[in-house]
């Protein structure tokens, strides 16, 4: 089997120290196999959310060692690890992050822009992604003018616009309704399957979970759970509530 | 992120809450004009002085005399028993306090021999009595001294002739309608008659032709005819017929340098003099004692400015402040997409110099309108006996390091903003609400 994108080993995490000392992460062991869909589910303040964080180097682990395609993350430094980060990973999140005011295109670029690519490729590449989601006659809209649905697929432009192997997505569809969920869905999971792009999906919503080709469940800082598509597709325990509006974030 | 994308990233940022940006700008372009004005103010009058500098004598020359009695260099005058006599003797008037040694032509040739002199000339006074044209009416005038190298201001004709051998002179603006010209113009080639009493009561007249019209200055040849040597000398010739031993001490003497040598090497010349007992004014000194009050002034001024650009240093502080709060996810989304801290800090402090740019162009441009507008309006009203001076003046240069120092003052208010921005935790940030 080839080397998993990321694998994670006996992570901790735990944020102050003393008698405030907290432990969001209690031993994780996760590996993200490339290609696939993988979705983090758990309750508020499970520690999916700081799991994520340390899967997409946003943070570091207290202990643990985090391995992006076989090399251990803690090598990379500053400058090295803002590149591959840059390259490597999308991001979308349950608030859509975009700059109101400035248009379209230009929210789509700011990935290309960050790595420094010049300005005419920037817009080839940015214009060609807004092709694919359909988005192209939007370009020069201002972002605050779109429909939610419309912001969301502007998110996932951006995530996409840099080619990268690994999209991470908090709750892509929290703040969407159902329909319009549903349309986003189709549309990561179709990048998951044409495009071979490995998916990794934060959520709570039970439906998004079990379109995933793996779960994992956290609770109490530790994997609870660990399951394929074909065994969970039946069996729910959890409550699932779908088109939910955004209560959490925080874990 | 490129260094041009930074930049062009900050100059859409500034404008993305226009009215927060516009009274910031508005601050600094409030400063940014007070000091345009003031340092305005600064290079006008001194580029006036300058002027009159050159009009009342050369650079490379120093006016000598013999040591005042009361002139001494360092502390309290030691008491001599003689001084008293000295002075009570050359006493012009009650209560005269000093009188000056005239120079010799002995001391001339004690000057000459000093080193670093290239030359001395005893400056010769001349009065004279009147100043006529073709008979008419004859009025009261004075003699400048006309020094090798002084450039008068001239409303037109050419400057006195140093070299010529006949007599020429310059005669002041309000002069040529009095004496009966009709124009400036009329009076270049015209000829007028000096009046002049000898040492025996006798009178004599001199005539000498005008080359020059001269406009009155601040200092220098306000109200007096500017003459050539060769009137000079003709006039203190005819002045000094009868006299007895008067003819060859002068009130004092001009010595030529070589200013090219430095500083020290003035000053050595004219510690060397003062060894001998003279004492020698170059024009500098004369001119140096005003400027340096000038400059003090100005110097005030334009501390006020910068407090007012200080103040609006906090104004971008607390706009910036702001931006960052607003812009936190944004700010967290970018590091999250690898941005760096540093490009992050930079993004903040560009924008910080370019509202500082922003303010202090738009000030500087108006400033100079203004000023500019004012100092021509001066020129006419106020200063029309001053020809010559434009209060307000500017320089390339001095407005150019305005520009710099506002935004280097925006720089540095940027840095608090742009520091707390780059120090941000990406997760932080995005969780922020």
């Amino acid at each position: 089997m080839s080397t998993p994108v990321l694998r994670v080993e006996d992570l901790h995490r735990s944020y102050g120290r003393g008698p405030t000392r907290f432990e969001a992460l209690k031993g994780v062991d996760v590996e993200v196999r490339a290609g696939e869909s993988l979705a983090i589910v758990g309750k508020s303040g499970s520690g999916k959310s700081t799991l994520m964080h340390l899967l997409a180097l946003l943070d570091r682990p207290t202990s643990g060692s985090v391995e992006l395609n076989g090399v251990p993350a803690d090598r990379l430094r500053g400058r090295e690890l803002n590149r591959v980060r840059n390259e490597t990973f999308g991001f979308v999140f349950q608030q859509f992050f975009l700059t109101p005011s400035a248009t379209v295109l230009e929210n789509v670029i700011l990935p290309l822009k960050i790595a420094g690519v010049g300005r005419a490729e920037r817009k080839r590449r940015g214009m060609a992604v807004l092709e694919q989601l359909d988005l192209a006659d939007k370009a020069k809209n201002r972002a605050i003018d779109l429909s939610g649905g419309q912001k969301q697929r502007v998110v996932i432009a951006r995530a996409l616009v840099n080619d990268p192997q690994v999209i991470f997505a908090d709750e892509p569809t929290g703040n969407l309704d159902t329909t319009t969920g549903a349309a986003v869905e189709d549309l990561l999971f179709g990048l998951n399957r044409e495009r071979g792009i490995t998916l990794v999906v934060v959520t709570h919503d039970e439906e998004l979970a079990s379109r995933c080709d793996r779960r994992i469940t956290v609770r109490d800082g530790r994997i609870e759970a660990s399951a394929t598509a074909a065994t969970t597709a039946s069996g729910t325990g959890t409550t699932a509530e779908p088109g939910r509006p955004a209560e959490e974030v925080a874990a | 992120m490129k260094p041009a994308d930074v930049v062009g990233s900050a100059v859409a940022n500034t404008f993305r809450s226009k009215t927060r940006t516009i009274l910031t700008v508005l601050a600094i372009f409030i400063g940014a004009f007070t000091l345009t004005i003031t340092t305005g103010l600064g290079t006008g009058i001194n580029r006036y002085i300058d002027q009159t500098v050159a009009e009342i004598g050369a650079e490379d020359v120093m006016t000598v005399a013999h040591q005042a009695e009361e002139t001494t260099d360092d502390g309290p005058r030691e008491y001599d028993p003689d001084a008293v006599t000295a002075s009570g003797l050359g006493a012009d008037g009650p209560g005269g306090g000093q009188t000056i040694d005239p120079i010799t032509d002995d001391d001339l040739v004690t000057i000459a021999a000093i080193d670093g002199v290239e030359s001395v000339e005893p400056l010769k006074q001349v009065s004279v009595d009147y100043v006529q044209h073709d008979d008419g009416t004859r009025y009261e005038v004075s003699v400048g001294s006309f020094i090798p190298g002084m450039e008068l201001v001239l409303a037109s004709g050419e400057q006195p002739d140093a070299d010529a051998a006949e007599p020429q002179v310059a005669i002041p603006v309000d002069f040529v309608e009095p004496l009966g010209f009709a124009s400036q113009g009329d009076a270049l080639g015209g000829e007028v008659a000096f009046g002049v009493t000898d040492a025996t009561g006798a009178e004599h007249v001199v005539t000498a032709e005008v080359v020059g019209v001269s406009e009155s200055g601040l200092i220098g040849t306000g109200n007096s005819v500017s003459p050539n040597t060769a009137l000079t000398d003709e006039l203190y010739a005819v002045q000094a017929t009868g006299a007895t031993g008067q003819a060859d001490v002068y009130g004092s003497a001009v010595v030529t340098f070589d200013p090219e040598l430095g500083e020290p090497a003035t000053q050595a010349l004219k510690d060397d003099l003062d060894e001998a007992g003279f004492t020698a004014t170059t024009v500098e000194d004369q001119i140096g004692a005003f400027q340096s009050v000038i400059d003090g002034i100005v110097l005030v001024l334009n501390a006020f400015a910068v407090i007012a650009l200080l103040a609006a240093g906090f104004g971008i502080v607390n706009t910036l402040l702001m931006s960052v709060q607003e812009r936190t996810r944004e700010i967290g989304l970018m590091k999250a997409m690898g941005m760096g801290s540093g490009k992050v800090f930079g993004l903040f402090s560009t924008e910080a110099t370019f509202m500082g740019f922003l303010g202090s162009a738009v000030g500087v441009v108006l400033g100079m309108v203004a000023g500019t507008a004012v100092g021509d309006a001066l020129a006419t009203t106020m200063f029309a006996d001053l020809p010559g001076l434009t209060l307000i003046a500017f320089d390339p240069v001095s407005v150019a390091s305005i520009v710099v120092l506002v935004m280097a003052i925006a720089f540095l208010a940027g840095t608090i903003p742009a520091g707390r921005a780059a120090r941000q935790d990406p997760i932080e940030s995005l969780r922020y609400e």
